[in-house]
């Protein structure tokens, strides 16, 4: 048993213990108005990261990004969302494919592959540039080895989830992967999500598609996310449904 | 169905015709994202002004006669309306006469004496919104006070009071706990000891509520704790011997709303009855049977696709009609976690957290604020700042408190065991009464503030830590 002896010693006990037990900004003391200066600047500084990756473009040139794009022949095309603001504001926008961009992935990815892997920036292009570029050749290297087709992979910038849909009816693919970047909390805004569906088609729903969430360097690993995509896609392709709706039919 | 009323107005020699009281309320309602992705809002901003002086002569009478939706909830709102005092206090009055009226300084003393907030349906606290100015809403809301009891007293003069959200990704309950303590030593959680589950299953929910209880119990704290999950998974917990002092549920303005979110009017007055015969067989002391806490929010039913055309603003007001017809303990509008789409900017979110707490507070709803903003909004913590101050003149019922601001599990910014501190002692505001003598008997609290002392709780929580007590705080 720890001896408690003084005021200071129950506190620095406490202390220790919370930052053991939760990530929450406990026992941080401060003057009788607010926070500490350290504690405030650290606040904003979160938050400065957290903005910085909702507000950053999509960047195939990114130097994190940029081998593995030019590897993998990856090339970008847009959303109805023209601008970050609208992609922002009107997510109807942001879940459909422009014409252009349309005609730009039927003309580069051959129809009916049984995997298409689509990268999106979601509400965080940071969280792509962060992890794409590891689990982009792991996750095209499993697939290949498990015997699925592999079509180009292609980026969707100003991108919802519901861009799947899209994707699905322009070049049917048996499975489409879709690695987009989450909405960025404090504790970190490199946090990327992938969602399955087969045979995704308009008026999919998110009770149509199945999602690995939390794929960052203090959450999921890469190689782990990678290995659980590709259970989820063998699986999918066995019961040629996804999501809830086919699990529960 | 009463025929279809329209509207029209002249503006600088524009004339603007609006086809019914569904488009005026929507045209008339400041600007919101939420209502432009509807295709509702109004297109110029002369548009909106015409709209509002259109609706400033609309009379009550006929607000209460044109039902906007035709739903469960509209038949509960009908039901709940006080019809008699209506026609006799404010059938006759029109939107603008209405707004004059509730800001004039004899009408908090009438409201409450007399029970005018169930003579207002939900349309009418929203139509008049539309009217206000946002001091006109704080200065509004300030007098109406909507006194409620469970474990202790929420809503009396002078009284700001606070949910602590201890919340945890992993709801680890020591982390919980300690979480909670450090809220207690800043004199938080008055409101309750409020968690959200990262696990919705039945057992992870009773073991939360259990830590929350004996948490309570170890320290003789006057106050009610919450794990908010589904109803359904709180009422089972509680059949398998949980101990639910508060009953939470999300609801929403519209029945379609509400389906999505699992719920229908016969399941929240089910609850309701279960809880409170539930609470008969406790051996602690509950001083009220006001038993239900709801959450609300603008957008929400839009974005579960059953908003009917019908603006969020008025929608919600619909939702708080819901929550008045189950007599809540506390009723919080969660206003900027639901995303840019529907509050775009610290702008729209700061006057829809105003307008919610006074409609709210004009209904008689015990009514609090999530201040709050996500990190795709164009929001920041000095906009929740403002908000937060704005809100406590407006005597607002209580706000969250949040390490830091920082929820770690929900991953969105809100108001912090700090900022309470800060703006209690700034506005010379106080916990609840019972909660407030506890904190004086613990060395927390003293002529009117916080003491900064540490004493007996936090040798509690370290002696059961020093003990390896991990789950559970108490032994």
């Amino acid at each position: 048993m720890t001896d408690l002896t003084t005021r200071e010693d129950v506190r620095a006990l406490l202390t220790r213990r919370a930052r053991e037990v939760t990530p929450a900004r406990i026992f941080t003391g401060g003057p009788d108005g607010g926070y500490t200066t350290a504690d405030l600047l650290a606040l904003r500084a979160d938050h400065a990261a957290a903005r910085d990756a909702v507000l950053a473009s999509l960047d195939l040139a990114h130097p994190a990004l940029a081998d593995i794009a030019t590897r993998h022949a990856v090339f970008a095309v847009d959303s109805q969302a023209a601008t970050i603001e609208e992609h922002l504001l009107r997510p109807d926008l942001g879940r459909r494919l422009s014409e252009p961009g349309r005609a730009a992935i039927t003309a580069a990815c051959p129809p009916a592959p049984d995997v298409q892997i689509v990268i999106g920036d979601g509400l965080s292009a940071a969280a792509v540039h962060a992890q794409v570029p590891t689990v982009l050749p792991l996750l095209v290297a499993e697939c290949r080895q498990r015997g699925w087709s592999v079509a180009r992979p292609f980026a969707v910038r100003h991108c919802r989830v519901g861009v799947m849909n899209d994707v699905g009816e322009a070049l049917d693919p048996a499975v489409v992967v879709l690695l987009i970047g989450e909405r960025p909390g404090l504790a970190t805004a490199e946090s990327l999500s992938a969602y399955l569906a087969y045979r995704p088609r308009p008026g999919d729903t998110d009770a149509n598609r199945d999602l690995i969430s939390n794929i960052h360097a203090r959450g999921l690993t890469t190689e782990e996310a990678v290995r659980r995509i590709a259970d989820l896609i063998a699986e999918q392709r066995a019961m040629r449904g996804s999501g809830v709706a086919a699990r529960s039919a | 169905m009463t025929p279809t009323v329209s509207y029209r107005c002249t503006l600088r020699g524009e004339t603007h015709t609006f086809a019914d009281l569904r488009e005026l309320l929507a045209k008339a309602n400041e600007v919101k994202s939420g209502d432009a992705l509807a295709g509702i809002a109004a297109d110029t901003a002369t548009e909106r002004v015409a709209a509002k002086l259109a609706l400033a002569d609309v009379p009550l009478r006929e607000i209460a006669d044109t039902p906007l939706i035709e739903d469960d909830v509209t038949a509960l709102i009908e039901e709940t309306h006080d019809r008699a005092t209506f026609d006799r206090e404010f059938a006759s009055l029109t939107v603008g006469e209405l707004r004059e009226l509730v800001l004039s300084r004899a009408f908090a003393g009438r409201w409450s004496d007399e029970g005018l907030a169930r003579a207002l349906t939900p349309e009418m606290a929203a139509a008049v919104a539309k009217l206000m100015g946002n001091k006109d809403l704080v200065v509004a809301a300030a007098p109406l006070r909507t006194v409620t009891r469970l474990r202790n007293t929420m809503g009396q003069p002078g009284v700001l009071a606070c949910r602590v959200q201890p919340n945890h990704p992993s709801d680890a309950v020591e982390g919980v706990l300690l979480s909670a303590v450090d809220g207690l030593l800043y004199g938080c959680g008055d409101a309750m000891l409020g968690l959200n589950p990262v696990d919705d299953g039945v057992d992870s929910v009773a073991s939360v509520l259990g830590g929350l209880q004996d948490l309570i119990r170890r320290l003789g704290v006057p106050t009610q704790s919450c794990v908010l999950a589904h109803i359904t998974t709180q009422l089972e917990a509680m059949r398998r011997g949980a101990p639910v002092d508060l009953l939470f549920q999300s609801i929403a303005g519209t029945e379609g709303a509400n389906a999505s979110f699992g719920v229908t009017l016969e399941l929240l007055g089910e609850g309701r009855e279960a809880v409170i015969a539930h609470h008969a067989e406790r051996e602690e002391t509950f001083i009220g049977e006001q038993v239900m806490y709801f959450e609300t929010g603008q957008g929400s039913a839009l974005s579960a696709g059953a908003h009917h055309d019908v603006d969020q603003l008025t929608i919600e007001a619909r939702a708080h009609g819901v929550a008045r017809a189950f007599d809540p303990f506390l009723v919080n509008t969660v206003v900027g976690f639901i995303g840019p789409e529907y509050l775009a900017d610290a702008r729209q979110i700061n006057r829809a957290g105003l307008e919610d707490h006074f409609m709210g507070r004009l209904l008689g709803l015990p009514m609090g604020c999530d201040v709050c903003y996500t990190n795709h909004a164009d929001a920041d913590q000095n906009s929740n700042d403002d908000l937060l101050m704005l809100l406590a003149m407006a005597g607002c019922q209580y706000v969250m408190g949040i390490p830091g601001s920082d929820d770690v599990m929900l991953n969105y910014q809100s108001t912090s065991y700090h900022d309470v501190a800060a703006v209690r002692e700034l506005l010379g505001l106080r916990p609840a009464p019972e909660f407030e003598a506890w904190l004086a008997e613990m060395g927390l609290w003293q002529d009117g503030r916080l003491t900064r002392g540490d004493g007996p709780v936090l040798d509690a929580a370290a002696a059961a830590v020093a003990e390896g007590a991990p789950p559970e705080l108490a032994a």
